[in-house]
């Protein structure tokens, strides 16, 4: 296996990792807004930074997949 | 026509891709002279570039020539980057002062001395010439202030039509600008820095906030193929690099203090936590810069990527996946473009916050 | 590699751009539209508390109007009771001094009485005395040869004067 073909793999494996934690903001922000819609903006706010957070802990893995590729 | 013009036709202008389909039929009877390199040309894409490169029309490509600018050591060198005659491989050379020139892969050098030609090692890369320090107006440059351009022009426009009004109500473009800016203010400025400190940075804010977006916009209109400004590493080192001054300069004692000596731990914690903070206080803005630049890029990868399918293919049958898919991730991108403006201003805006908390008791 | 080295001459013409951006849009673009915003925020703001304070003020006058009413009313019925308290009192002032002054006119009639009952009795007896003393003149004049008649006279005389 090249040594591109292991950064790719390291890139999925960032974004598995992105998107299990997304996943989680998303669902628990949800469940947070339905129970109290009042708060929605404050959620949907923190939601997206959090989110932004978690991204860019997988962006660090496409990056180092685009140094290698 | 070969598949090239189509290719190329298609990647200035991806919506208007129906319209040309019928150029493919054509090259079956063309025996293929190169194989289709998807890599190569998103990476063509995705950077920067000395010349404004529309298409190609029979193997010819059409572009607006940009200005090179290089200062060498025996001062400024400008020319136009026609001068090249499209050269990307090193082979034609510019003589100005006295000073040899080649571009290769979208790179001005210098040759030594009295080289004829560039001479290349195993790995390419060229062995008897310099780099000059580079300040073209490259396509990105251009673009940035295109978009500046319209900035000023949506803005300005914005800001009189309420001097004109007698009663501040917002008229015309400043009706559309006007929940945006409240927007900046309400829900960014005001909950990240606080009711009391938020004026000052307001200017900043506002000013990322729509350079970003506007740059992120233009990314995705294909007629200006693909200028990827925002995606650009060297434009969102430079935002961030702005960021983390403003951080730095407006930071109060309290938040020297989280970093260096952590009020409320043990000593041991304290020294344990300082390098952290310490490599915080820049992995802040650097992943700032990665977030934007990588989300970017990332978006025009997957847009051509999907575009390249089709020459991947050679297949005309696949075009309509091809398009659909890429029609539906132009559509999340137009959100991107949006959402990544907005995160990099609200935690621009959030880092202020910190620098300036006063201490809690 | 190259993707993520920031290009020497993009950052110094975006850091030229921004500034300039930054600049010019703080001037005539930022500081018009967010001073035309929080005029107009204040506007309403200060529209929505004159209003408030209109609110309060017609309250304060309608609570005043309520409480001018009450007091005189208060006054009224004081001053009604005040009266009813003079009139009661002037009654029972009229009602004492009548009852002393007759008490008073009862007692001077009964002294008057007594007096004038004593003065009788006091005549009556000088009365009784002179006439006992004319009497005894007379039957001492008439009886003065009898001695025997002279005696029972008197005797006779006396008894009768102590029935009176």
């Amino acid at each position: 296996m090249t040594i591109t073909g292991i950064a790719a793999i390291g890139a999925g494996l960032a974004a598995i990792g992105a998107g299990v934690g997304i996943g989680r903001i998303g669902g628990s922000a949800m469940e947070a807004m339905a129970r109290q819609p009042e708060m929605h903006g404050k959620i949907q706010t923190s939601a997206l930074i959090l989110a932004a957070f978690v991204e860019a802990v997988a962006l660090f893995g496409v990056v180092v997949a685009f140094l290698q590729g | 026509m070969t598949l090239n013009t189509f290719r190329n036709v298609l990647f200035s202008a991806l919506f208007m891709v129906i319209s040309t389909m019928g150029f493919a039929n054509e090259d079956t009877e063309n025996p293929e002279n190169e194989k289709f390199d998807a890599k190569e040309m998103i990476l063509h894409h995705v950077k920067d570039a000395h010349e404004f490169h529309i298409m190609d029309i029979n193997d010819k490509p059409v572009s607006i020539p940009l200005p090179i600018i290089l200062y060498t050591d025996n001062g400024l060198v400008t020319f136009m980057s026609s001068e090249f005659h499209h050269d990307d491989s090193g082979q034609h050379i510019v003589e100005k002062n006295g000073m040899k020139f080649v571009k290769l892969h979208e790179k001005i050098y210098q040759l030594d001395g009295d080289a004829e030609a560039v001479a290349f090692d195993e790995e390419h890369h060229p062995t008897n010439a310099s780099k000059p320090y580079d300040l073209s107006i490259t396509r990105n440059v251009f673009m940035m202030w295109v978009s500046v351009f319209v900035l000023l022009l949506i803005f300005v426009t914005a800001a009189r039509s309420y001097r004109k009004s007698e009663d501040n109500m917002p008229k015309g473009v400043a009706g559309f600008i006007e929940p945006l800016v409240v927007f900046v203010r309400d829900e960014i400025a005001k909950p990240m820095i606080g009711e009391h400190r938020y004026k000052k940075y307001m200017p900043y804010l506002l000013t990322i906030f729509f350079f970003i977006w506007i740059n992120n916009i233009f990314g995705l209109i294909p007629i200006f193929n693909g200028a990827n400004v925002s995606g650009n590493i060297a434009f969102t080192f430079t935002l961030a690099l702005f960021t983390f001054i403003i951080t730095t300069l407006v930071g109060n004692k309290n938040y020297w203090k989280h970093i260096f000596w952590m009020p409320g731990v043990p000593v041991p914690m304290k020294i344990f936590l300082m390098p952290i903070e310490i490599i915080g206080m820049f992995v802040k803005p650097i992943s700032l810069m990665i977030r934007l630049f990588a989300n970017i890029t990332a978006g025009h990868v997957i847009i051509l990527a999907l575009m390249s399918l089709i020459f991947v293919f050679k297949s005309v049958a696949i075009a309509p996946v091809s398009i659909a898919f890429s029609l539906f991730i132009t559509v999340i991108e137009i959100i991107v473009t949006a959402i990544q403006a907005y995160i990099f201003t609200i935690l621009s805006a959030l880092y202020f916050g910190m620098a300036t908390e006063e201490e809690h008791h | 590699m190259e993707l993520v080295t920031p290009g020497f001459g993009l950052v110094v013409w975006t850091i030229i751009t921004f500034l300039f951006l930054l600049f010019i849009l703080r001037k005539f673009a930022w500081k018009p539209i967010l001073g035309a915003v929080e005029e107009r925020e204040d506007g309403i703001k200060s529209a929505l508390a004159s209003a408030e304070s209109a609110r309060k003020e017609m309250q304060n006058l309608k609570a005043d109007n309520e409480r001018i009413l009450n007091e005189a009313r208060a006054e009224r019925e004081a001053m009604l009771k005040d009266a009813r308290d003079i009139k009661a009192k002037m009654i029972a002032d009229a009602k004492d001094e009548a009852q002393s002054q007759a008490n008073k006119m009862i007692e001077q009639a009964q002294t008057a009485i007594e007096s004038e009952k004593k003065a009788a009795m006091a005549e009556l007896r000088n009365q009784v005395a002179s006439l006992s003393i004319d009497i005894a003149e007379k039957v001492v004049r008439q009886e003065l040869s009898n001695k025997d008649k002279q005696l029972q006279l008197v005797e006779s005389m006396l008894s009768d004067a102590k029935l009176n």
